[in-house]
């Protein structure tokens, strides 16, 4: 009887907490009859998680509204980095009908090139990598650089101190390429500004990120700016009576008192393009790059707290990265040790952002 | 430097209820690995509760009912049908996780609100508070952290100097021995457990409800694990665990400052700390191999009256 119990017990403990797992879920927020393409989106997180992958999920259902009908969508949440995980989510979904499984995170690359080569009339889609194929296998990202350098602009002209915090997840090529833009962007309106760098070593830790962010505020930052996944430095910033910059997407509930803007996500103008070319047949293999001309990223709108100059003055700027005409890295840049990395009369492309290695002048902290 | 103090003691407080929940179950000869995730269901019950109904009383019964209640399941499994106690404790830690997750799913990314936040506020105590250093950094704080003083003196008591005290230390270092003297085992190991899961549902809520009172995915992020190294750390004695508890909640922020003051040591060095210092510590208490910094000599032994 004890014995039937307890095996039980823990197979009830075992149960819920493999429920939290479950299967790919149709969350009936589209119509499950006659769809003519069904996409299957594996996340990294819960897609309610207020930040990375609830940006996604989003421009997933800006997509399915756009389509209205046309598309059906598969989502699987909180699917870790590794190979048996990222398999059985995506075959799974193939099952399921999905003709195009989009992977939302760094780490699923390898298995998603090796699915697509086992799965040919699938397209595989992922997002932040590097690697693609010429039939079914493309990635895509966007130049976040654009609406952090507006971000740092704003940053520049609020601060008093002259200076901005930045908590950051991990210093890596993405991080350091943001930091940079918003330095750049800070020091174009407020040559004095500095931005004083602490990595968390986490993309998710609440509380980290706001001991992170107090540390800043004690050595006198009046602005606050993000590259992790948690409100906690907003809320930092607002007890602490500074501003913050947000990050992913548009956050101002959580801290309305320190709130000013964020460079967001809008990954709804990717997944309306691409898999209306998919749709019509025409859809190729591609790395795409979008940028705040694509609608791709952007700047959130500014809060009541940002005053009316300062929303002038970063328009001006933001119209100029809609016409095309105002590239954010451009030199002549020195690195915060005085080295030159960019000379003059030199413009970073795709792939001179994407190899940076450093910080530039103004930012303090390590690129390591 | 003192607000480095003070934010230390908060970064500490968490730890400071989790390690107390868990040494009271361990001087109960239960080794209960289930911390993490005890802390995750108080974290999200007392921020669920609080979000419901306004209150932060309420809120903070549900944090210690949340936790009690996953001490509860690994009590009933542990001691009544006697099952290995360290694979009991992981599948509470999933669970809660999983738990976590799954009922925190329609408030993600939600404030607490103002009222729950309210009680939280900073409370100056008087003549206290006005000493340099130590004021600062221990009597101008959150109701919370004065509670976790109390509860440490409360346990130091208890444990030395009631006859329950006693009783339970008996069970912890020899379970026969205690039953053959007329203490009900199994009753001071049930009470124990689920008083200890109640005090790390307390600090999860601390994390959920205090530190950043916005919900969150795995607020708690490995706070657990330090806690049941913590319990070595402080050689099974409460006052040294408050100590531990501020000391690696202030090494836990230590890089934060670091790095914000331009003095840049990598943060992965930094934190690798808090680790080597647990092992540092344990491998110098081990070596003294005095008794009194012993754990209880029954943990995590399963008692059967029928095998004595």
């Amino acid at each position: 009887m004890k014995k039937l119990l307890a095996l039980l017990l823990v197979l009830a403990l075992v149960a819920s907490s493999l429920a939290g797992c479950g299967g790919a879920e149709d969350t009936g927020d589209t119509p499950s009859g006659d769809a003519e393409l069904t996409v299957g989106f594996i996340y990294i997180g819960p897609k309610t998680d207020g930040g990375f992958s609830e940006a996604q999920d989003r421009g997933r259902q800006a997509m399915v509204e756009y389509f209205d009908g046309r598309v059906k969508t598969l989502e699987m949440e909180n699917v870790p980095e590794e190979k048996q995980a990222v398999e059985s989510a995506a075959i799974n979904m193939i099952d399921q009908g999905a003709k195009v499984i989009i992977g939302t995170s760094f780490g699923y690359m390898d298995t998603l090139e090796a699915l697509a080569e086992q799965y040919k009339d699938v397209i595989f889609l992922h997002f932040s990598g590097n690697k693609m194929n010429d039939t079914n296998f493309g990635n895509y990202f966007g130049a976040m650089e654009e609406p952090r350098y507006l971000a740092g602009m704003v940053a520049g002209m609020m601060t008093k101190t002259n200076k901005i915090g930045y908590v950051a997840a991990f210093p890596y090529t993405e991080l350091l390429i943001g930091i940079n833009a918003f330095t750049l962007g800070a020091r174009s309106v407020n040559p004095e500004a500095e931005v004083l760098v602490v990595y968390t070593n986490a993309w998710v830790d609440a509380a980290n990120e706001k001991a992170a962010a107090e540390a800043l505020l004690a050595q006198g930052c009046d602005v606050l700016e993000q590259h992790c996944d948690t409100t906690g430095p907003q809320i930092a910033a607002e007890a602490a009576g500074a501003y913050a910059i947000g990050y992913n997407m548009d956050s101002r509930e959580a801290a309305p008192g320190a709130f000013l803007t964020a460079p967001i996500w809008h990954h709804e103008a990717f997944y309306i393009e691409t898999i209306q070319k998919i749709l019509d047949g025409t859809w190729k293999p591609e790395s795409y790059y979008g940028t705040m001309a694509d609608g791709y990223v952007g700047l959130a709108e500014m809060s009541d707290l940002v005053p009316d100059d300062v929303k002038e003055a970063v328009k001006e700027v933001e119209a100029k990265i809609l016409a095309g005409e105002f590239p954010i890295f451009v030199g002549p840049i020195k690195d915060n040790q005085g080295n030159i990395v960019v000379p003059e009369g030199t413009t970073l492309d795709r792939a001179g952002i994407w190899s940076m290695d450093y910080l530039v002048e103004g930012a303090i902290g390590t690129s390591m | 430097m003192t607000a480095f103090l003070a934010a230390t003691v908060v970064a500490g407080t968490p730890l400071l209820f989790a390690t107390l929940g868990e040494l009271i179950t361990e001087k109960a000869g239960n080794l209960n690995l289930g911390v993490e995730g005890m802390m995750l269901m108080g974290a999200v019950m007392g921020f669920a509760v609080g979000l419901c109904t306004g209150n932060p009383y309420l809120a903070l019964l549900g944090a210690i009912g949340a936790g009690a209640a996953g001490a509860a399941i690994y009590a009933i499994l542990t001691v009544l049908l006697r099952t290995n106690q360290v694979v009991t404790g992981l599948t509470l830690t999933i669970f809660g996780t999983g738990f976590a997750s799954f009922v925190g799913k329609s408030f993600m990314g939600v404030p607490a609100p103002a009222t729950v936040k309210s009680l939280f506020g900073t409370v100056e105590i008087p003549v206290l508070s006005k000493i340099s250093v130590i004021g600062p950094m221990f009597f101008q704080q959150d109701i919370f952290i004065y509670f976790g003083y109390i509860v440490t003196i409360c346990t130091s008591l208890y444990l030395w100097r009631t006859k329950k005290g006693l009783n339970l230390k008996a069970v912890g270092e020899n379970a026969a021995a205690a039953d053959a003297s007329g203490i009900n085992v199994n009753l001071y190991k049930y009470v124990h457990i689920i008083l200890g899961g109640a005090l790390c549902g307390l600090g999860g809520a601390y994390m959920s409800l205090v530190t950043v009172p916005v919900w969150q995915e795995n607020v708690v992020a490995g706070r657990g694990w330090i806690a049941v190294a913590l319990v070595i750390f402080a050689s099974w004695k409460p006052s040294k665990a408050l100590i531990g508890a501020f000391l690696f909640g202030g090494l836990n922020i230590l890089g934060y400052r670091l790095q914000s003051m331009g003095i840049h040591i990598s943060q992965y060095i930094v934190d690798m700390v808090p680790y080597l210092a647990t092992i540092l510590i344990v491998i110098i208490s081990t070596r003294k191999n005095r008794k009194e910094d012993m754990g209880p000599a029954d943990l995590s032994n399963p008692y059967f009256r029928e095998d004595r």
